[in-house]
C-alpha cells in the first residue's frame, strides 16, 4: 500500500511536481481528501487553497468520493454524432443513477469526460484505464457485467 | 542481428488496442511458435496504419497483404495458410476499403489514394519501441548532421526556407519562432512539445506519439540545438496512457545510446527530455496555459505579449511546438527545404495529418498534401457517406473550427483558404455529418463543450460560452426568441475580440459559420418552433 508520505518522499519539495503528486495520491486513495490536500500543501510549502485550486481545475481529479470503477463518457461532437446520447441513457438505466452520481454500493461512478482521443471508433467510454469503442446501447450490460 | 523471411506487423495504436490487437498479437506469436516458424517469422507491434475502424489490422510482409479486422479465431488460419503454405487468405483481406485488387498492398495507391506520408513515414512500417528500427530508417541522422555539420543559424535557415508552419492550429512559421528564441539572451532556454491534444475529433498526435516516438525526440533535440536549449519537456494528456508509456521507453533508449544527454555525437551539445502528464483540461493545449500547468498551477492562459519565445517556462525563452510540427523536422533537414516545398501549396508547403470521424465510411488517420479539397478527402479517401445518406456539413479544425456546407466541398484544405471560408484547419480534425443531423442540436453540443472547458479567467469567454449554450438550448426546446440570432452574432463578436486566449476567440466560430450557411434551420427552430430534421427533440 503506497502512502502519501512515500509519494512526497519521491518528489521532494518540488512545487512544479504538484500535478504528478496529485495523480499519484488519487491513484492510491481513489479521490483527493481534504486531509491529503493539506498534507501535500504542507510538504510543498504551498497554501492549501492553491493545492485545492489545482485539484478542482482539472477534470481527472476529484475531491469527492467516487466509486471503485469510474466510467467516463465523452459527449463531444464526434461521439454525439454517432450516438453518445443513447449510450448515456443506457448506462443511466443499467446503473440506476444519473450522470455525475455514484451507485449505492459504491461500485460505479458516471462522469463526463473531454475527448478521449479514439474518435475513429466513436462513440466510446473509458472504464478506469480501459477504453471501449464502437458502442451501441445493447453492448452496455455485457461490458458492465465484467465489473460487477 | 537475426533475419526473418517474413514480418507480420500488428497495428498497436490505441484504436486497435481497444479492438483487441494485443490478443491478436499474442495469438499470432503462439500459433507461429506452434507451427515451428518462430525463427522464420517475426511479429512486430507497430504504430497506426490508418484505417482505425477496421482494427485490429495486420500487414504481412514482404507481400504487403493487408488483413482486417482480424479476430483471434482467424489467427490459426492466417498462420497455416499464409505463413506456412504461402496462400493468402482471401476471406480476411480488408475489403471494406475501395479496393479492386485481390491482394491489398499496404502502399498500393488504391488504398492510400492521394495520400502522402511524411509525418507518418514510419507509422505502421516499423516497431515504434525499437530505436534500432528507427535508426534503420535514417533516424537520428538529421540530428547527427545538425550538430556535427551545421551551425545553429543554418538549421533555423533551413526550417525557415522550407516554409513549415506550426501544425497545432495557429500556423505560425516554425523557423521564425525558433529564431525569436535563438536571439533571446538567457542562461536557460526550453523546448516544449505540446502533446495535449484535447480537441474533440483529433487523435493524430496520439497516433504519431505511439507510432513514431523517436521522431519527436529527434525534432526536439534539433530545435534545442538550433535555439540553444539543453532541456525539453513533453506535455502529454493524462488520458493517453499508451502514449506516455511508449514515449518514456523511447526517451530511455535514446539516453542509453547517447542520443539524449551530455555531449551528443561528441559535438559538445547536450539535451535531455522529461515527460509531464496533463490532468484533463482542454485549455492546456493553449501554450501559456500549458506552461502554467507544467509549473504546477491551474492551467489558466497568460496575457500575451510577452510571448513564450522570450518569456516562457519559468520566465525563460521557450519554444512550444506541436507534435506534428516536430515530426516534420528531420525529413526537412535530410531532404532539404526545396524537397519539402514540392508538396502542398505555395503558402502552406508540406502535408497535413487529418483524423476522419463522424458519418464517413473509412474513419481513421490520413496524411495528405496541403491544398487537397474537402471533396477528395471525403469521397476519394473516406469512401463517402454511409447508409446512402447525403453529406450535410463538415466541421474542419475540431470543435473550434467552422462548419462547411456542400457548396464549399471544393475548398482547398490549407490554413489560409479555410480561414478565408470562415473556418480553420486547426488541429486537423474532420468531422463529417450527414443530413440526419440538426444544426441547432450540433451547435448546442459544441457550446456545451466550450462552456465546460472555458477556464473562467476572462469574462468574455466564461460568460459568453454560457450564454451561447443557453440560447441554443432554448432554441431546441421551443423557447427561442426572434432577437436571439442578433444577440448570438453580437456575443460572438465580443468573444472573438475580447477573449484572452484562443479558446474564447475560437469558441464562437462554429456558431458563426452555422449561422452563415444554415440560417434557415435556426429560423425554423425559433420562428416556426419546428426542427426540419426532427432529431433535436423539438
Amino acid at each position: 500500500m503506497i502512502t502519501i508520505d512515500d509519494i512526497l518522499a519521491k518528489y521532494g519539495r518540488r512545487s512544479d511536481a504538484l500535478i504528478d503528486i496529485l495523480h499519484e495520491v488519487q491513484d492510491a486513495q481513489g479521490f483527493l481528501t481534504n486531509d491529503s490536500i493539506i498534507k501535500v500543501a504542507d510538504a510543498l510549502d504551498l497554501p492549501a487553497s492553491k493545492v485545492y485550486g489545482v485539484a478542482t481545475f482539472y477534470s481527472m481529479f476529484s475531491v469527492k468520493p467516487r466509486g471503485r470503477n469510474i466510467i467516463r463518457i465523452c459527449e463531444s461532437a464526434p461521439c454525439h454524432v454517432l450516438g453518445a446520447p443513447a449510450i448515456i441513457s443506457a448506462l443511466e438505466k443499467e446503473l440506476g443513477i444519473k450522470m455525475g452520481e455514484t451507485t449505492g454500493d459504491e461500485k460505479f461512478t458516471l462522469e463526463y469526460t473531454s475527448c478521449i482521443g479514439v474518435c475513429g471508433v466513436a462513440p466510446a467510454i473509458m472504464i478506469n484505464d480501459v477504453v471501449y469503442g464502437n458502442l451501441t446501447p445493447d453492448k452496455i450490460p455485457h461490458i458492465l457485467s465484467e465489473y460487477r | 542481428m537475426e533475419f526473418y523471411r517474413s514480418h507480420v506487423l500488428v497495428c498497436g495504436g490505441t484504436p486497435c488496442v481497444l479492438g483487441g490487437c494485443k490478443a491478436v498479437r499474442d495469438a499470432l506469436i503462439n500459433e507461429i511458435h506452434r507451427q515451428g516458424l518462430s525463427r522464420e517469422i517475426k511479429v512486430v507491434e507497430t504504430g497506426c496504419l490508418g484505417p482505425c475502424d477496421l482494427g485490429p489490422v495486420i500487414v504481412v510482409y514482404p507481400e504487403g497483404t493487408f488483413y482486417g479486422p482480424v479476430k483471434v479465431e482467424d489467427v490459426p488460419l492466417i498462420v497455416e495458410e499464409h505463413l506456412l503454405k504461402g496462400r493468402i487468405v482471401d476471406r480476411l483481406v480488408a475489403r471494406e476499403r475501395p479496393v479492386e485488387k485481390e491482394v491489398v498492398k499496404y502502399e498500393a495507391p488504391t488504398y492510400l489514394g492521394p495520400q502522402k506520408r511524411i509525418v507518418l513515414r514510419n507509422c505502421g512500417v516499423m516497431d515504434p519501441e525499437s530505436v534500432e528500427e528507427y535508426i534503420g530508417r535514417d533516424g537520428y541522422a538529421a540530428l547527427g548532421r545538425c550538430v556535427s555539420q551545421m551551425k545553429p543559424g543554418e538549421v533555423i535557415d533551413e526550417i525557415k526556407r522550407s516554409g513549415l508552419v506550426g501544425r497545432g492550429g495557429a500556423a505560425f512559421p516554425t523557423g521564425l519562432k525558433w529564431e525569436f528564441t535563438a536571439k533571446a539572451d538567457a542562461d536557460q532556454k526550453y523546448i516544449l512539445c505540446n502533446a495535449d491534444e484535447g480537441e474533440p475529433g483529433t487523435f493524430k498526435d496520439r497516433l504519431i506519439l505511439e507510432g513514431d516516438p523517436h521522431s519527436i525526440i529527434e525534432g526536439m533535440a534539433i530545435a534545442g540545438y538550433a535555439v540553444g536549449a539543453d532541456k525539453g519537456f513533453i506535455y502529454i494528456r493524462g488520458e493517453y496512457a499508451i502514449s506516455i508509456e511508449r514515449m518514456q521507453k523511447a526517451i530511455d533508449q535514446a539516453r542509453r545510446l547517447g542520443l539524449l544527454g551530455e555531449n551528443i555525437f561528441g559535438s559538445g551539445f547536450s539535451f535531455d527530455i522529461e515527460i509531464r502528464k496533463g490532468a484533463g483540461a482542454y485549455v492546456c493545449g493553449e501554450e501559456t496555459a500549458l506552461i502554467e500547468s507544467i509549473e504546477g498551477n491551474r492551467g489558466e492562459p497568460r496575457i500575451k505579449p510577452p510571448y513564450p519565445g522570450t518569456h516562457g517556462l519559468w520566465g525563460k525563452p521557450t519554444v512550444v511546438n506541436n507534435v506534428e510540427t516536430l515530426a516534420n523536422i528531420s525529413p526537412i533537414i535530410l531532404n532539404g527545404p526545396e524537397w519539402f516545398r514540392g508538396f502542398g501549396t505555395e503558402r502552406c508547403p508540406g502535408t497535413k495529418v487529418f483524423t476522419l470521424t463522424g458519418d464517413i465510411n473509412n474513419k481513421g488517420l490520413i496524411e495528405v498534401p496541403m491544398g487537397i479539397t474537402l471533396r477528395q478527402v471525403i469521397y476519394e479517401i473516406g469512401g463517402g457517406i454511409p447508409g446512402g445518406r447525403e453529406f450535410k456539413m463538415a466541421q474542419t479544425g475540431g470543435t473550434s473550427g467552422g462548419c462547411l456546407p456542400r457548396e464549399l466541398l471544393d475548398v482547398p484544405m490549407d490554413y489560409f483558404s479555410l480561414a478565408e471560408a470562415g473556418s480553420a484547419l486547426g488541429s486537423g480534425a474532420l468531422l463529417i455529418m450527414d443530413d440526419s443531423h440538426c444544426i441547432v442540436d450540433i451547435a448546442r453540443c459544441f457550446m456545451r463543450f466550450f462552456r465546460h472547458e472555458s477556464c473562467g479567467k476572462c469574462t468574455p469567454c466564461r460568460e459568453g460560452t454560457d450564454r451561447l449554450y443557453e440560447i441554443m438550448d432554448m432554441a431546441s426546446s421551443g423557447k427561442g426568441r426572434a432577437q436571439d440570432i442578433e444577440l448570438m452574432a453580437e456575443l460572438a463578436q465580443v468573444m472573438q475580440r475580447a477573449s484572452l486566449c484562443g479558446l474564447g476567440q475560437a469558441a464562437p466560430v462554429p456558431v458563426l459559420t452555422m449561422l452563415k450557411y444554415f440560417r434557415d434551420e435556426f429560423d425554423a427552430h425559433i420562428a416556426d418552433r419546428t426542427c426540419p430534421t426532427g432529431t433535436c427533440g423539438l
